[in-house]
């Protein structure tokens, strides 16, 4: 069985982001970088069911980007991947959710997948579009915010996570994709032998121009702070004195202290 | 200029998000034909054409045979947006109409733009203007956003099915977790965001709830960790609150969690990131350490 996750490097989401020459992404300068959250969760359901598995399956981490991104890759086959791809794209922002979808699928579509995880979303563009998109290209079972993920003879057990705490739970044939939320596992953090292990673990390099065949659909114009509405009062200074503050705005402005 | 709208519904009942849908097209001026894979006694409250599934037989949760209905729709209408809510329906629907159809998406929209739609990023601390490059373009709208329009009047239903092979099966709906704690009743209500740093520090955060008299809240990463039950849990997918006080410790502000509490009477945020989102629905921002902060404020209580 073959299983594919495929990982974004993101920002700390700390991190103060200002706009970037030409205005319309984040100035990448003086960020630190690590592995999308949601993707964080992709990767531990990835090796728990090459687990399961055992020696029959194989996994394959994929991340596109500048060399930064080997650092996630490596993170991921510390955490149990067996090989990693790295597709190598100096730009990977000015690309739409389309075109990262599109790279992906141009390398999977010969691969013969049976299982492919995606984060549901990055946390910097948020999209939500690309695992879904690349379900459609190849033509896959898609279930996406997985809260729950079992496997068994070849069938997803998924459970979508619904508004208001609501669970959907769906099957899906193989070949399948699935989109995992927040909270879907608990990943596992690498251990030092198996950082590494993995510092022997392949990692294929592919041009991102042998994948890139699609133009973009949408443009991004602009990248800017919210509008600040105003209103709210910032403290900002010593604990003990701040506190005191706290404790007289709120006698005056809540029926709570009196 | 014409909107598809696709409505939202679930376990036997049309969703009230839908009417904000109908917002959003006021909000463009566009005219509105609906989708709603849904129940003939369970009619949106508009005029216009309603293209209406019998969920009974489409199913509520049936994925390639709903894109099928909403291709067929477009097809007769030939709109400029096919726009969803970004929801659990919306955001797994959208992106297989828009790679259909080979159009743009522009995700959980906020407002109207000069130029684009206004998206949220980077965890909601940044916006985005995002334009289309094709002529017709598939949008979902973040809840909550648009404020609902409910016009009046009846729809004119035109009954549609189709017939799809589908590789995703639906078998049921899992209940909600029963919660304990009901913190819709609470007063005060101090929650433990991520910035709690670890469990071992969430009594210093409970100890702030008791001194007020209220309850502990959670955000979702810190329920997740298993460092709170779920029970306390605040936002989209826990309890809506709107105490008298909220205080936000470390939350950064999702907007799954904002939409959980900006009802608030009055909201105190504490966190060392000046620019967390949850400063834009703050009464109070204090900037500090929570677990410094706090037990400084408990001890003047």
């Amino acid at each position: 069985m073959k299983i594919l996750v495929c990982i974004k490097q993101v920002p700390d989401m700390e991190s103060r982001f200002k706009p970037g020459a030409g205005g319309t992404w984040y100035d990448e300068s003086d960020l630190a970088w690590r592995m999308n959250e949601y993707d964080e969760y992709a990767v531990e359901q990835a090796v728990q069911l090459r687990e399961q598995l055992g020696e029959s399956a194989e996994l394959t981490v994929l991340s596109i980007g500048p060399d930064r991104v080997g650092e996630a890759i490596k993170k991921a086959l510390a955490m149990g991947c067996d090989r990693g791809v790295h597709v190598q794209d100096d730009a990977p922002a000015t690309r739409d959710p389309w075109q990262i979808a599109g790279i992906i699928a141009a390398y999977a579509k010969d691969q013969g997948y049976d299982l492919i995880f995606t984060g549901m979303q990055s946390q910097d563009r948020g999209s939500a579009q690309v695992g879904v998109t690349v379900a459609e290209d190849l033509g896959y079972a898609c279930a996406t915010t997985l809260v729950g993920f079992a496997f068994a003879d070849g069938t997803v057990t998924a459970k979508r996570e619904l508004e208001g705490g609501i669970k959907g739970v769906v099957k899906l044939a193989t070949p399948a994709l699935v989109t995992c939320q927040l909270g879907l596992n608990v990943p596992r953090y690498p251990t030092l032998p198996n950082i590494m292990k993995a510092k022997k673990k392949e990692i294929q390099a592919i041009p991102v121009a042998e994948l890139l065949k699609e133009e973009p659909l949408a443009a991004t114009v602009s990248f800017h702070p919210p509008a600040r509405k105003g209103g709210g009062i910032v403290l900002e200074g010593e604990v003990g004195a701040l506190a005191d503050q706290l404790v007289g705005i709120l006698k005056e402005k809540t029926a709570i202290l009196r | 200029m014409k909107t598809l709208l696709i409505g939202e519904y679930r376990e036997g009942k049309l969703l009230d998000s839908t009417y904000e849908l109908l917002g959003f097209a006021g909000q463009l001026g566009a005219e509105t034909a609906m989708l709603l894979v849904g129940s003939d006694s369970q009619l949106p409250a508009c005029g216009g054409t309603l293209y209406l599934a019998d969920a009974s037989q489409c199913g509520e949760y049936n994925p390639d045979l709903h894109k099928q209905l909403i291709l067929d729709a477009v097809q007769k209408e030939n709109p400029d947006y096919v726009v969803f809510l970004h929801s659990s329906y919306g955001w797994d629907l959208a992106p297989r109409v828009a790679a259909k159809l080979r159009v743009a998406q522009v995700s959980e929209v906020i407002g109207l733009a000069e130029g684009g739609f206004e998206v949220g990023c980077c965890n909601a601390k940044m916006r985005r203007t995002v334009k289309p490059a094709t002529p017709k373009a598939v949008i979902t709208i973040q809840a909550g956003a648009f404020a609902p329009q409910q016009p009046g009047g009846n729809p004119s239903v035109q009954k549609v099915t189709a017939s799809v092979m589908s590789n995703v099966t639906f078998t049921g709906y899992e209940p909600a977790e029963a919660k304990d704690v009901d913190l819709t009743r609470a007063e005060v209500i101090v929650t433990a965001g991520r910035g709690v740093g670890k469990k071992e520090n969430v009594p210093v955060i409970a100890a702030l709830a008791k001194a007020l008299g209220g309850e502990l809240g959670a955000s979702r990463p810190v329920v997740d960790a298993g460092w709170v039950e779920h029970s306390h849990q605040v936002g989209t997918t826990g309890q809506t609150v709107s105490p008298k006080l909220y205080i936000a410790c470390g939350v950064s502000g999702a907007i799954q969690h904002l939409a959980g509490m900006k009802k608030s009477d009055f909201i105190v945020a504490i966190n060392k990131d000046k620019d967390a989102p949850i400063g834009e629905v703050a009464d109070v921002l204090v900037v500090a350490d929570v677990l410094q902060f706090v037990p400084a404020l408990t001890a003047k209580l």
